[in-house]
């Protein structure tokens, strides 16, 4: 898949590169770990496993919002946001959080997408130009 | 986006720096969802939160001179001089709360620091545009009022109130307020804490509006407080129809606008207890240490239910409850306060359950009603055994939960 280059909608704008995690379940950044990026949600899709500089491609955000954009925050603090967010079912809080912190967004992606897609392969999200090219 | 002359007068900074990125924030938001123009609000509610991204935007539109155009309620932070006064938070986490308070006091904010705005002092009218962030105001502003707001952010609620105007898009329109998972409800609910366990089925019921059939015809102001509140927590929902309950579903053929269902849910009592024990509460059978209420804020009707389980006894760990400064002050002139202090327990007002000043009861356990209560605060180590609202103040007269 190495090269292959698949169309999505910009959310929030900015160019991000990262190595692809993937959640089925939305995810509340503030139940996660700033220093590691660690999420520490009970029960979570992804419990343990860290979000830190990765493309995470999953459904939404989801729970608080007071806390959301804070848990983005803190991971900013230390360096450890995500690089990109690929996102399925935008909401405000969420979109709000990416757009005021400058983290790279989009959705709407071809659907072919998620049918090649998996953890661990390297991505550019190109909000701008509405791309993500699979890399490795 | 088309914008009026007006409003591109602000984007050119016309209004003042802090005017012109709220709005650019709010424009960012509008494309996203493909928003044709802005439309003006008449309320905000500001889901405040003295945390350290909270207080970074708010001194930052404090310093681009920004102000209220409406003129918002806000969410708690901690109440500083009850908190000062019991030596319960250190000079930087004192030092936070005043700069927040002393930002949004600059901001032109209505300084409430309550989380249900909604029961008293922030209630809109039925088709009135707001913009409302926190979770439990915006699905009950929706639902219950019949106002129209989106799922609000606390920043991009701020900059609604400092522009005056949110984007046109999704709960403003009247297509985009039809219901699309039918939500089938056996479990029986027992009491308000019922619907705690019910909101906390986010994960089961999926994203979108859920129609809720089976709950009966009257569901009390607390019980879509806390079924709103949990939809938030265990997922992102701005509006839900309870059949026959809401004012957008009288039928079900209109809490759906005559579609079918995209899919249907069925909760039973299993599922109801299944997410208590293996999900949100630490096991019971258990010593406690301290009891906290109130997320979010409690209603004067439970306080008043309360002191009444209260008078003449005696609590075995410290009792919290979080309310608002009108609920403290009306169950102070009602004895109310005072039968509760008697007891040993307290009413606090202006303070939500993920602050600093908890710190205390850090590796401790607790008891509370609210799941959202136990999610949060997580992060700050402490840990809760979740219980309807009897076997909580049981639990805290013997200190010790079932």
């Amino acid at each position: 898949m190495s090269g292959k280059v698949f169309s999505c909608h910009k959310i929030s704008e900015g160019v991000g590169e990262g190595e692809v995690i993937i959640s089925r379940d939305e995810i509340m950044f503030y139940l996660v770990r700033p220093e590691t990026g660690e999420v520490l949600e009970k029960a979570h899709d992804i419990e343990g496993k860290s979000v830190a500089k990765k493309a995470i491609v999953f459904p939404g955000g989801k729970g608080s919002s007071v806390v959301q954009s804070d848990g983005l925050f803190q991971l900013m603090l230390q360096h450890n946001q995500p690089a990109a967010m690929i996102i399925q079912y935008p909401e405000t809080v969420l979109v709000a959080g990416a757009i005021i912190m400058e983290i790279p967004m989009v959705d709407k992606v071809d659907p072919e997408f998620y049918k090649v897609v998996k953890n661990g392969d390297r991505v550019k999200v190109d909000a701008n130009a509405g791309t993500i090219t699979i890399l490795n | 986006m088309e914008l009026t002359s007006d409003l591109k007068d602000m984007e050119k900074g016309k209004y003042g720096e802090g005017a012109a990125l709220a709005l650019k924030v709010q424009i960012g938001i509008g494309e996203c969802f493909d928003a044709p123009r802005m439309v003006p609000i008449t309320n905000a509610h500001v889901a405040l939160s003295n945390q350290e991204m909270d207080l970074w935007f708010a001194e930052k539109m404090v310093k681009l001179g920004a102000k209220t155009k409406i003129p918002p309620t806000v969410n708690p932070g901690f109440c500083l001089p009850y908190f000062s006064a019991k030596n319960m938070v250190t000079s930087e986490e004192a030092d936070h709360m005043k700069r927040t308070h002393e930002a949004y006091r600059a901001l032109g904010c209505r300084l409430t620091y309550n989380c249900t705005p909604y029961m008293d002092t922030n209630v809109p009218f039925p088709n009135e545009i707001v913009a409302f962030s926190e979770s439990s105001a915006t699905p009950f502003v929706n639902s219950v009022w019949g106002a129209r707001s989106n799922r609000e952010s606390a920043q991009s609620a701020l900059c609604a109130a400092i522009t005056g105007v949110v984007p046109e898009y999704g709960l403003l329109l009247d297509e985009n307020r039809k219901g699309n998972i039918l939500v089938k409800v056996e479990a029986e609910m027992k009491s308000d804490f019922s619907y705690n366990l019910l909101g906390y089925m986010g994960r089961k019921i999926g994203p979108g509006i859920p129609v809720f059939v089976g709950l009966g015809s009257y569901l009390s102001p607390e019980a879509h407080r806390n079924l709103g509140a949990e939809l938030n927590t265990s997922g992102a929902y701005a509006m839900y129809h309870v059949v026959g309950v809401t004012p957008e579903a009288p039928t079900l053929e209109a809490a759906f606008g005559g579609r079918e269902p995209e899919r249907t849910v069925t909760i039973t009592e299993e599922d109801l207890a299944r997410v208590l024990e293996t999900e949100i509460s630490d096991p019971g059978n258990r010593d406690i240490d301290f009891a906290l209420f109130g997320c979010p804020h409690t209603s004067i009707r439970e306080v008043r239910y309360m002191a009444e389980r209260l008078q003449g006894k005696k609590l075995a760990v410290p009792f919290w409850v979080m309310t608002s400064s009108l609920t403290k002050s009306s169950a102070e002139k009602m004895g109310l306060l005072k039968i509760i202090q008697d007891a040993g327990g307290d009413l606090v007002e202006d303070t939500c359950s993920d602050q600093p000043c908890w710190h205390l009861y850090k590796g401790r356990v607790g008891v509370t009603e609210s799941p959202k209560c136990a999610y949060y605060p997580r992060k700050r180590g402490l840990e809760f055994v979740i219980r309807d609202l009897d076997t909580c103040i049981d639990a805290a007269l013997k200190g010790r939960v079932k």
